[in-house]
């Protein structure tokens, strides 16, 4: 019951927050369509180029791909690992370790909170790039239901990876090398890029043993995609897996790095 | 009084790394890394009992903030044995974080972009207290504190004393048994710095909870603490009451003299520090006192006499100077 109280009240002071800068939205949630934008335009002239077909997908499955990824990257959206630095220096993790309930929920909390107004506004956004570039949608019922536990699980499986990655700012700073070199395989073996399917098959295979597809394209392919119900309930186990060998490694992880933390001058 | 702080022997060392100046040093620094030790506390022992107000005072470095974020929970220590309301803070068990307090004077720890209201309530949320004692409670705090008008501006809008008042609100919500603070009147005005130690006092008066406070202003710790801690290089060097260490440590007493004419050959009696007109301020050596006294009386006419110990500012000034000459000393030595 803490914890519920303690999730709804910080969500709430996310949206808050959220609208509390209505101009930094605008330009934020325009932000976010940019990119799909940007994958959409490029897929679809490839398809229309080959005849409406490009790797084996139509232009309309490109549009339904990138139209629910505008979505899926709203949800992805959790604490940077590079904001880590900052939060150390400037006292902020001082303070949150001074609360009597672990800090990742004040992160879970908050991101979680500002991806309500998110979700709303994407809504409109969907409609109208529906109408432009005409998505060839076909999902089950399952298939929708599955979606929405997905993303957020999704949200959840990269809460805590950044967390695992931010981490290592305890033991030693200046490592956004790695955290670049993190995202760019992220970029290519989540399906954030392009969709798994167009990739080599050893990439997708090693992608299977990997977090990141299941965070961006198994959500986004259980209502874009025609996935079986077994590959839905699979999908959802592997997302469960990751979420539990990721929450053993914090735990671990986690005690070791607040030893590490000297909060000097904070 | 029952002991709610247990300290033993605490330790806490923090290697650091060092590197010489240049282009030259910092190339050999990738290859050999230097470390240096420093110990931020140094085998340290002390207790605070319930309902206690004690000042713990040192110079910038001496280890005052280590300890307070150690007894917090915050670092954990070299070595030594820590009890603070019978938990070993570290540990960070949510019982012991719901019965303490830390407020830093140079830190914000309220939601930056939200009103004050909103951020209080966040605190309601995490320390799951009952709606209805949370109201009254945050509505006599910002009583006592005058705060009523500024409840619903954004922190960022507040003025530095504001927002330390606001940020002590949000501390004792949740009614903590032990307040740590860390320099709450930090770079706050004169008026506003009263007003934050009569809370202080009042807070403590109403609801018992002890409170171990560091402040670099000695007003804060004369108008407070009936017992302070001294820490100097990481070691206790004092404690006791702030008599007691004026006692100790002071050879002088302060005379405020207002004579009705203009003294002669005033300077005999003690080292004048300052003049005014009529009025001269004079350091005279304690043993001394009732002797220069009773021979100024006799000597001049005399329209107001004072004597006070000196300002405790000057007292832990000279122990320090003291404690320091003799590090050297013994470093010398060992040299």
């Amino acid at each position: 019951m803490v914890y519920v109280n303690y999730y709804l009240t910080m969500m709430k002071i996310a949206i808050i927050e959220q609208f509390q800068y209505r101009v930094a939205y605008y330009f934020y949630t325009f932000g976010m369509i940019a990119e799909p934008l940007i994958y959409l335009v490029v897929w679809t002239t490839i398809a229309n180029a080959g005849g409406g077909v490009a790797g084996g997908m139509l232009a309309g499955a490109f549009a339904a791909y990138y139209i629910v990824w505008t979505l899926v990257r709203t949800m992805n959206i959790s604490f940077t690992p590079f904001g880590w630095e900052d939060r150390i220096r400037m006292g902020q993790l001082t303070s949150m370790l001074l609360k009597p309930i672990h800090p990742i929920h004040s992160d879970l909390a908050f991101f979680g909170g500002e991806k309500i107004p998110n979700i709303i506004m994407w809504l409109p956004i969907a409609v109208v790039l529906s109408l432009i570039f005409h998505p060839i949608f076909s999902p089950s019922a399952l298939g929708i239901i599955v979606f929405f536990i997905s993303i957020w699980l999704a949200f959840i499986i990269r809460t805590i990876a950044l967390w695992l990655l931010g981490m290592i700012t305890f033991w030693t700073t200046r490592v956004s090398a790695i955290f670049d070199l993190y995202f760019a395989l992220e970029l290519i073996l989540s399906g954030r890029l392009v969709p798994l399917s167009l990739l080599p098959q050893w990439t997708q295979n090693i992608s299977l043993f990997l977090p990141f597809q299941w965070t961006f394209n198994f959500p986004i392919e259980t209502i874009a995609g025609n996935y079986s119900i077994s590959q839905l309930l699979f999908g959802l186990g592997m997302q469960i897996v990751w979420i539990a060998a990721g929450s053993v490694a914090l735990q671990f992880f986690w005690k070791r790095a607040i030893q590490q933390f000297t909060s000097v001058g904070n | 009084m029952a002991e709610i702080i247990h300290v033993q022997n605490l330790k806490k060392y923090y290697s650091i790394p060092i590197r010489g100046e240049g282009l030259k040093e910092s190339i050999r620094s990738l290859f050999f890394r230097q470390m240096r030790e420093v110990r931020a506390i140094d085998d340290i022992s002390f207790s605070l009992e319930e309902g206690e107000i004690v000042g713990f005072l040192g110079p910038n470095g001496a280890g005052k903030t280590s300890t307070l974020k150690t007894l917090s929970g915050l670092l954990h220590p070299s070595g030594g044995e820590v009890k603070t309301l019978g938990y070993v803070p570290w540990q960070r068990e949510p019982n012991f974080l719901r019965q303490i307090t830390l407020v830093m004077g140079n830190r914000n720890q309220l939601q930056w972009d939200i009103p004050a209201l909103d951020s209080f309530e966040l605190n309601r949320a995490i320390y799951n207290i009952p709606r209805a004692q949370f109201v009254q409670l945050r509505d006599e705090l910002m009583e006592l504190l005058e705060l009523k008008d500024l409840a619903q501006k954004p922190i960022r809008n507040l003025s530095l004393g504001e927002r330390m008042k606001m940020e002590l609100v949000g501390s004792l919500l949740h009614q903590p048994k032990i307040l740590f603070l860390d320099e709450p009147t930090l770079g706050l005005d004169v008026s506003m710095q009263r007003k934050i130690r009569e809370f202080i006092a009042e807070y403590n008066r109403r609801y018992g909870a002890a409170v171990l406070l560091t402040s670099h202003y000695m007003a804060d710790v004369e108008a407070l603490c009936k017992r302070v801690i001294i820490i100097h290089h990481g070691k206790i060097i004092f404690t006791g009451g702030l008599t007691d260490l004026a006692n100790r440590f002071s050879s002088h007493k302060t005379i405020t003299i207002t004579f009705i004419e203009a003294p002669e050959h005033i300077e005999d009696y003690g080292e004048i520090t300052e003049r005014n007109e009529n009025t001269i301020k004079m350091r005279v050596n304690k043993n001394e006192i009732a002797a220069v006294s009773a021979s100024l009386f006799q000597k001049f006419q005399i329209s107001d006499i004072t004597i006070e110990e000196p300002p405790i500012e000057d007292v832990i000034d000279t122990l320090f100077s003291a404690k320091d000459q003799m590090l050297e000393q013994t470093t010398d030595g060992i040299r």
